[in-house]
């Protein structure tokens, strides 16, 4: 029996392409990479104002954020500029919004691969965090830009940035797999995602400071997998002058842990079906 | 011999859903769905009377039981009804999808061509598509760098290849797409149907581009196609499919032949009914019927009667692109002829109102020779879509009795060779 499977190089049969799961992520990797790069092209090429959209869009956020928070409503910002403090959170929340959206849309939007070729569908939405990078480090720009505005030297805490990055990169695919599943199946998914985005901006610790939440609930906001990882881009971003909430922190981590893990075990569930439902 | 594909005793079910909602769940339904269950569970608790179960599901099995040994350098034509569960084959071969029993075993690295163009990016040029595509088909980057001269010049769009593809021509595309799937290196290609699309000659260098690949290179090929003449060029056996299941293999030949005589009608009739008429939302079909001159539906006619075939169908929108017609194909499901409704000029069209139509077109006594002839409707809307794809309908018979020379004996009616017998007038000149 185990003679007659090794004369062949491929056994299809119910159940089996579990098992060759993670090898054949593994051989798909150019896959990745070239899927990246479309989206990459594709972002770049179709827009008039091209990279400089990737500038203009979060320095205009920033700014009717920082007038109408910092400015109207005279929120405290712990000492920094407030067009920094609010800045140091657009950047991973900027990110998060939209590889979420792309991520959790992506499968629909590549229906007609799923059924016609075959490759581990992790690729698909995995893929499109990558062109959110690129803008990531394209708005990272004006950052430098205000830092120099404001005189504002980095610090050692600087050196943390990519991990609280690389935190943001897990948040997105934890919820974009989950979602992209559930987009399959449930289409209205698609009209959901929108409206998480739009109250995220004002749920997450964004145009404010988390200062703002009162101590007696602060712990609790930490919940939010997005809190901790802004809050750790504020701590890299300004330095000495910010106190980093490391207990928060932790909650966060085990959160953005366990959305990660539910996402892909939601996704890992459902793949199957894709090819016959989508 | 060499076995590269195994397949034994192969199944898939889908679940069918009868309910009336539309093609995707939506989660309003399914929690509307739960909520009325729910209360109805809850009112049974209080009748206390046993909960009604409405099975609402059904399994369908796509495939079943299917079994197939393909041998190395083989060219494997699969024939067979739409719906009949080729291209589910296909699918579970490319392991696009799961089998629900059964194994295959493959040897040899395999490629599947179930559409050309898959992940074609419009706003890319066609430089940049060829890497996508040759990625998404399984390709390397160096193998891709390395064929990149000659999938260029099988396409012939060299002058375009820096121009977003969105700006091509579909016969343009579709070469490009061709391209980078024929220059796959692989063992074994899998095909559905990706030659009903393009021009005549770019099929035809498709076709030789196969048979290249599987001649000199002793690639093995599985094709899936309605294009008999497509299969009797390219294929050395065929396997017909018919409700899930592979039916026959055989030689070319024997299969398309038994294929054509077992599927179709010799009634000279076929009605449908209700949820059975094929069809889309534009147009259904009632019934496709051959008469003879005293419109009685017939099935074997004189050589010398002209055949009248009649259309029945009710029209829910008037669409300009709506085409109607049919092939008449010979018992090697060669086409003889392709006739389309509006094929005279446009003040000579039938003209169709909404609800029932009935249309006819009569084919010229003294024309066919001995034999067998099919019947393959094809209804489209013009370039957009099949509705219709020729699959063979209805057959009739013919004998020659036109000839008006002594010196067509009986001898030379029986055995006069070619398909067509017209009788062409001679002069001294």
């Amino acid at each position: 029996m185990i003679d007659k499977n090794l004369e062949f190089d491929l056994i299809i049969e119910p159940g089996r392409s579990e098992k060759n799961y993670w090898n054949d992520l593994w051989r798909y990797r150019e896959l990745f990479g070239f899927l990246a790069w479309r989206d990459i092209l594709v972002r770049y090429k179709q827009t008039v104002l091209g990279l400089a959209w990737s500038l203009i869009r979060p320095f205009l956020t920033m700014v009717v954020l920082t007038v109408i928070f910092g400015g109207i409503a005279k929120l405290p910002s712990d000492g920094v500029p407030y067009a920094i403090m609010v800045y140091a959170a657009m950047l991973p929340w900027q990110f998060f919004a939209t590889s979420f959206t792309e991520a959790s849309n992506s499968l629909i939007s590549n229906s007609n691969m799923l059924t016609k070729i075959y490759f581990p569908r992790l690729i698909v939405p995995s893929s499109t965090v990558i062109v959110n990078l690129v803008d990531f480090l394209i708005s990272f720009v004006i950052l430098v830009g205000l830092m120099f505005w404001y005189n504002l030297l980095p610090t050692w805490n600087f050196f943390a940035l990519p991990i609280f990055l690389i935190l943001s990169v897990i948040t997105a695919l934890g919820a974009g797999y989950y979602v992209a599943a559930l987009n399959v199946k449930y289409r209205d998914f698609r009209f959901i995602v929108p409206f998480i985005v739009q109250f995220g901006l004002y749920i997450c610790p964004v145009a404010f400071s988390i200062s703002n939440v009162s101590e007696k609930y602060r712990l609790l906001y930490f919940l939010n997998p997005m809190t901790g990882i802004i809050d750790g881009f504020r701590w890299s971003i300004i330095g000495h002058n910010y106190t980093f909430n490391i207990q928060g922190f932790m909650i966060s981590f085990v959160m953005i842990i366990a959305l990660f893990v539910l996402g892909l075990w939601y996704f890992r569930k459902m793949e199957r079906q894709f090819a016959d439902i989508i | 011999m060499d076995v590269v594909i195994k397949v034994e005793n192969v199944g898939k079910s889908y679940i069918i859903k009868h309910q009336g909602h539309s093609e995707y769940t939506a989660l309003r339904d399914v929690i509307a769905d739960n909520a009325k269950a729910m209360f109805r569970s809850a009112g049974n608790i209080v009748k206390r009377s046993p909960p009604k179960i409405i099975n609402k599901k059904e399994t369908f099995w796509a495939l079943n039981q299917v079994n197939l040994t393909v041998n190395k350098g083989d060219r494997i034509g699969i024939i067979g009804r739409n719906g009949a569960g080729k291209s589910t084959l296909l699918k579970v071969l490319s392991r696009i999808t799961e089998p629900t029993k059964g194994r295959i075993s493959i040897k040899g690295r395999i490629a599947s061509l179930l559409e050309v163009g898959t992940g074609f990016h419009p706003e890319l040029t066609g430089r940049e598509n060829i890497f996508l595509n040759g990625a998404i088909l399984g390709m390397h980057r160096s193998e891709i760098k390395k064929k990149f001269d000659t999938i260029v010049d099988f396409s012939g769009v060299e002058k375009f290849l820096d121009t977003p593809v969105k700006r091509y021509s579909s016969g343009m595309y579709i070469r490009l797409a061709f391209a980078v799937a024929a220059n796959l290196e692989s063992d074994i290609l899998v095909i559905d149907e990706v030659l009903a699309v393009g021009d005549a000659e770019f099929q035809k260098k498709c076709l030789g581009k196969m048979q290249d690949v599987s001649n000199k290179e002793g690639r093995t090929v599985l094709f899936v196609s309605h294009n008999m003449q497509a299969i009797t060029n390219l294929c050395n056996q065929v396997a017909l499919v018919r409700k899930g299941t592979i039916v026959q293999v055989d030689d070319t030949s024997k299969v398309i032949r038994s294929y054509l005589m077992e599927e179709t009608s010799r009634e000279g009739e076929v009605i449908w009914v209700n949820e059975n008429r094929p069809g889309d939302s534009n147009i259904k079909l009632n019934a496709i019927r051959i008469l003879d001159q005293s419109n009685q539906i017939c099935n074997n006619y004189g050589s010398k009667s002209k055949i009248k075939v009649q259309i029945d169908f009710d029209l829910f929108t008037l669409d300009n692109a709506l085409v109607i017609g049919f092939d008449i194909t010979n018992e090697d499901g060669i086409i003889l002829l392709r006739t389309y409704h509006n094929d005279n000029k446009p003040e000579d069209w039938p003209k169709f109102q909404l609800g029932q139509n009935s249309i006819y077109c009569e084919i010229p006594g003294e024309l066919f020779n001995n034999g067998t002839y099919y019947i393959c409707p094809k209804i489209s809307l013009h370039r957009i879509k099949w509705i219709l794809n020729g699959d063979p309908l209805l057959s009739f018979d013919v004998d020659l009795d036109h000839g008006v020379s002594p010196l067509w004996t009986s001898y030379d009616k029986v055995n006069r060779p070619g398909f067509l017998a017209m009788i062409i007038p001679w002069k001294i000149s």
